[in-house]
């Protein structure tokens, strides 16, 4: 059962991961906890779900299945169509909500906003789209038996898949590009960038875009591997945050790794407590993290 | 008319049971700036309490003492208390954000508790028949809510009368210090850490003291009472009335529970039955809506806090 366990964790630690990513960069570079960023992990989910009603109404190619998977390329264009819904989203909040805020008032009023702005999010999808669960397809799925008598599902290999092609993406990206420097280097010090001559307000909306297309993908795996409901997100907000912190804020590999360990920590707690208490697991280990490494693993102490 | 003046009744007691828990807010966010993002839990433990103190004695359940009503209220802000000083001990070192996550999550387990450990609580199906004390003393739904109502004004007129001597007295100057300047604080010899927890412990209590009121007059407490939506309620409650102030923070449960409850009667009103999910949904926006259009157009609230300006100082 080890096993099994295991891989469940690392399943939905992927998934974690994803979220945790924008909600470390907006921690460090917006300097705010964003109470509403798990929302845009329900948007995505959502948006998909828009885009493929629509392609798959045209038939033909878009009609058949992809190789084991139980979807086609309708949602391979649904993820594309998601991460550019959602990164609007994102956006208008950052210019209409955030970004006011933080010129005209503290960053704990930030704080309060984004609760408004996930009671907001989180109940308009209610609206448009109803309570009850929803899937993306209806077809079953026979798992794969992998050695040590582990099931796993071919949708969730591809899970893993999109997680490990976007966090190299991202790495690149970080690393190589003139954007991503400049990304750290407003992490760092916005006011010493901005006398370096990078545009902190181009820049800050990148973070959006990043944060929120990492959402989305994470939503739409989510809705994959499990089901859309318009609590997907609410129902991480412990998780993400556990990862963002465990990490230490701005950290890509930190969020990725906050990620895992929160999933895997999760999955593998069945093993010892009652499964109905398996949510309050993250809450444990943001107070485990905040009391012993308060700087997160791969954080800097702030001075 | 009659039916009016009954609503109006309801509604008071209602509202002003949430302006208790706004007013223990405020002592922790306006007067010494902790941020407690896990409202609904203390109240919740305060709800429970009163529960197992003054309900009946039920099979496979702990608690039906049957104890009066103000040994309820008292034994549901020791509860609270004490549980707030467990979570101040752990978590009160935290600043700002890392807060209001932590409590956040206090929140969550809270009501994980209140769903799973049936002994105590009695899982999902919660505790009924819980006894409304005045039921004892008059007959008429009418008049046993006036009754009720004048209780609830003299808890939230104790608990405002309190307060205001609470933050006007030396501990209440030290409090806002903190706020302002915690360094400053310290090198005047004011212990941060200390007077945070006390603030915390005193808030929290009060919490609990409205989670009591509220399960007297409903009549049961389950678990879905304690939902984190309360959290924002009260958080918006007090925004709006605005912060630091403790009259803005009744007139703020005043508002927004008129707005809530308003805007509900209104929607069941004009959507069908079967989407009704949708109605409560459309509430739930225009909460969040409030909560926001405040911030950007009155970040103070509707009464903020008043200036503190030595009375020795010419304006």
């Amino acid at each position: 059962m080890f096993l099994q366990h295991f891989a469940d964790g690392i399943l939905s630690g992927a998934i974690v991961s994803l979220g945790a990513i924008g909600l470390s960069f907006t921690m460090k570079i917006l300097r705010f906890a964003n109470f509403s960023h798990s929302e845009l992990l329900t948007w995505g989910a959502y948006t998909a779900l828009v885009f493929l009603s629509f392609a798959s109404s045209f038939g033909g190619v878009f009609d058949q299945n992809i190789g084991p998977f139980t979807f086609g390329l309708p949602l391979l264009f649904s993820m594309v169509f998601a991460c550019v819904a959602t990164s609007a989203i994102a956006l208008f909040l950052h210019k209409y909500v955030f970004e006011r805020l933080s010129r005209m008032a503290g960053h704990m009023t930030m704080v309060f906003a984004s609760f408004g702005v996930a009671l907001i999010l989180r109940h308009l999808v209610v609206l448009v789209w109803g309570s009850d669960p929803i899937y993306y397809s209806n077809e079953l799925q026979f798992a794969v038996l992998l050695p040590g008598n582990v099931r796993v599902l071919p949708d969730q290999v591809f899970l893993l898949g999109v997680t490990i092609v976007t966090v190299v993406c991202l790495h690149l990206f970080m690393t190589r590009t003139r954007t991503g420097i400049a990304m750290r280097g407003v992490s760092e010090s916005p006011d010493l960038a901005r006398i370096s001559g990078v545009n902190v307000g181009a820049i800050i909306n990148w973070v959006w875009i990043i944060g929120a297309s990492a959402a989305a993908l994470g939503g739409v795996l989510y809705g994959m591997t499990v089901q859309l409901r318009p609590e997907l997100g609410f129902s991480l907000i412990l998780p993400l945050f556990a990862a963002a912190i465990l990490g230490g804020a701005g950290s890509l590999y930190g969020a990725v790794i906050g990620g895992l360990v929160v999933g895997l920590s999760e999955n593998l707690s069945v093993m010892i407590i009652p499964t109905t208490y398996k949510p309050a697991v993250p809450f444990l280990l943001i107070l485990a993290i905040l009391f012993f490494k308060p700087e997160g693993l791969f954080g800097e102490r702030s001075k | 008319m009659i039916g009016l003046v009954s609503y109006l009744v309801f509604f008071l007691i209602l509202s002003l049971t949430f302006g208790v828990a706004v007013l223990g807010l405020n002592l922790q966010w306006g007067y010494t700036g902790l941020f407690n993002a896990g409202v609904a839990g203390f109240v919740g433990i305060g709800a429970y309490t009163m529960a197992i103190l003054t309900g009946p004695a039920r099979d496979a359940v702990f608690g039906g003492f049957e104890l009066p009503f103000f040994v309820g209220l008292i034994g549901a802000m020791a509860a609270s208390g004490l549980a707030a000083l467990v979570v101040g001990l752990v978590t009160l070192r935290l600043k700002g954000e890392y807060l209001a996550v932590s409590t956040f999550g206090i929140a969550v387990s809270i009501q994980l508790v209140a769903l799973n450990w049936e002994y105590l609580t009695g899982g999902t199906l919660g505790l009924i028949g819980i006894p409304n004390p005045t039921k004892d003393w008059v007959t008429g739904s009418l008049a046993q809510n006036a009754l009720f109502l004048l209780i609830v004004l003299t808890v939230t007129g104790l608990t405002f009368w309190a307060l205001e001597r609470i933050v006007k007295s030396p501990w209440g100057r030290i409090l806002k210090a903190i706020r302002e300047d915690e360094v400053a604080a310290t090198s005047l010899g004011k212990n941060p850490a200390r007077i945070r927890l006390e603030s915390f412990a005193l808030g929290c209590m009060i919490m609990g003291l409205s989670g009591a009121l509220y399960v007297s007059f409903i009549g049961y407490v389950s678990p879905w009472d304690f939902l984190p939506i309360l959290t924002f309620q009260i958080w918006t409650m007090l925004i709006v009335g605005g912060s630091a102030n403790n009259r803005g923070a009744v007139l703020g449960a005043l508002i927004v529970w008129g707005v809530w409850t308003t805007s509900g009667f209104a929607i069941s009103r004009v959507i069908p039955a079967e989407i009704q999910a949708q109605g409560g949904a459309m509430q739930a926006i225009l909460i969040g809506l409030i909560l926001v259009v405040t911030l950007l157009i009155r970040p103070r609230g509707l009464i903020g806090e008043e200036l503190n300006v030595s009375r020795h100082a010419k304006s």
